[in-house]
């Protein structure tokens, strides 16, 4: 590859790595004032803030490489659905208290694995931005994996409700570990991480939490994808319109 | 000089950190943006902080680097405008901070004196590795983790068993 392609084409990665922890982000805030109880409601709020900071890291990025004015407030509030590249697990409705600790839970383990591989790689700004984010993966991960023992073993109501949100959830994992030609790409000049290498770790935590749990990640008979290339579920619509209205409606306000 | 005998206990980082603002051509510039303090703990300086990482001169440019403590901070931006400001007041018109994301942030880069000020504040400072966490308010320390999570990224939220009291504590990234 050209310097130049290779910078546009680390633009994109960086870009799916940022649409990913806002929408994820967005997702959590969504909790703001809605949580259980008052530690918990700090506890989402507080990781949607480090997962919105984390997302103006990679969009800043992107938009640096991207050049032509774009800056990762353009990338958020001024591209529309199909241009969006976040994997769909990211954008499903926040539903109950059970499912969104089950999708943060499984997600966690998986950043947790993607970022350690991420700060070795070759491109330092991306190593940069994944060391930060590492050390706050490991704290989410350690509250959400005990929310996994507590809601699996907690009451019936609690169990049955985990065990229904991993139900629902499954079919959307498969997308986390499939590469495209793209991010193949970059794996070979060591700048993108190879997820497809990360599944059999990610599976064999999960599993063991659930084990211990008394739940079941059911075996993906079902999957769905498309994230990565902007085919998206219904809800990223609705999603974005929230999240860019202010923008939408007043373009270029500052405050 | 506290902090001289602590040096083979600072990681390589914040003794290169201290070294610089030790040889810099401009300690005065470094002394002024001491009075920038951390917007959610106010007796804190971004130089206790460990935020304030450089001061250069770039040809006529002051370029102030600094390394933001958590991603999602709302504080950091506090901190790089209220920075502009101080140097704009002093006559430095002509100044840029930069972020620098890379070695990240880590509470083991405070300042002991910095560690001493959020004491006397009210908040527990991170921990070393062997001792414990010591309640802000009555010195025990038999005290007991509310919740990972507090009012800021940067705290947890603890109780004192003792005057049952409770209390933030600077959480250890
Ligand atoms: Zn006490």
């Amino acid at each position: 590859m050209k310097e130049r392609d290779i910078d546009q084409t680390i633009s994109v990665y960086a870009l799916r790595l940022g649409d990913d922890a806002l929408i994820l982000g967005h997702r959590l805030s969504e909790w703001c004032s809605n949580g259980p109880f008052l530690e918990e409601d700090i506890a989402l709020t507080n990781v949607a803030l480090d997962y919105v900071g984390r997302a103006r890291n990679f969009l800043n990025y992107a938009a640096q490489l991207r050049g032509n004015g774009s800056t990762e407030d353009s990338l958020a509030y001024q591209r529309d659905c199909r241009d969006f590249t976040n994997f769909l697990m990211h954008e499903l409705p926040r539903g109950d208290f059970a499912f969104t600790l089950a999708r943060q839970y499984l997600l966690d383990e998986y950043e947790a694995l993607f970022l350690a591989e991420l700060l070795k790689s070759k491109d330092s700004d991306l190593a940069g931005i994944a060391a930060k984010s590492a050390k706050e993966t490991s704290y989410h991960l350690r509250r959400s994996r005990e929310w996994m023992l507590r809601l699996g073993g907690g009451t019936d109501e609690s169990h049955r409700r985990l065990q229904l949100a991993l139900d629902e959830l499954t079919g959307y994992t498969t997308e986390l570990f499939e590469m495209d030609d793209l991010e193949r790409d970059l794996c070979e000049i060591g700048v993108a991480v190879d997820r497809s290498a990360l599944f059999d770790r990610w599976f064999s935590a999960v599993s063991k939490t659930f084990a211990e749990a008394n739940v079941t990640l059911p075996p993906a008979s079902w999957a769905v994808k498309g994230g990565r290339i902007g085919f998206h579920t219904e809800h990223l619509g609705h999603l974005l319109a929230e999240l860019q209205y202010v923008q939408r409606a007043y373009p270029g306000c500052r405050w | 000089m506290k902090d001289s005998k602590l040096i083979p206990l600072l990681p390589l980082e914040e003794y290169q950190r201290r070294r610089r603002r030790r040889e810099s051509d401009i300690p005065e510039v470094w002394n002024l943006l001491d009075a920038v303090k951390d917007p959610e703990i106010p007796v804190l300086s971004i130089w206790d902080l460990g935020v304030l990482q450089d001061i250069k001169k770039v040809g006529e440019e002051l370029l102030v680097t600094i390394t933001p403590t958590y991603s999602g901070c709302p504080a950091v931006d506090v901190m790089k405008e209220d920075i502009l400001i101080a140097l704009q007041k002093t006559g430095y018109v002509n100044s840029r901070v930069e972020s620098k994301l890379s070695p990240a942030w880590t509470t083991a880069w405070m300042s002991s004196e910095g560690r001493k000020k959020l004491q006397e504040y009210g908040i527990a400072p991170s921990k070393h590795s062997n001792t414990g966490i010591q309640c802000p308010h009555c010195n025990s320390m038999d005290v007991a983790v509310i919740s990972e999570f507090g009012s800021t990224s940067c705290k947890s939220l603890y109780r004192c068993k003792a005057c049952s009291e409770a209390f933030d504590y600077f959480k250890n990234i």
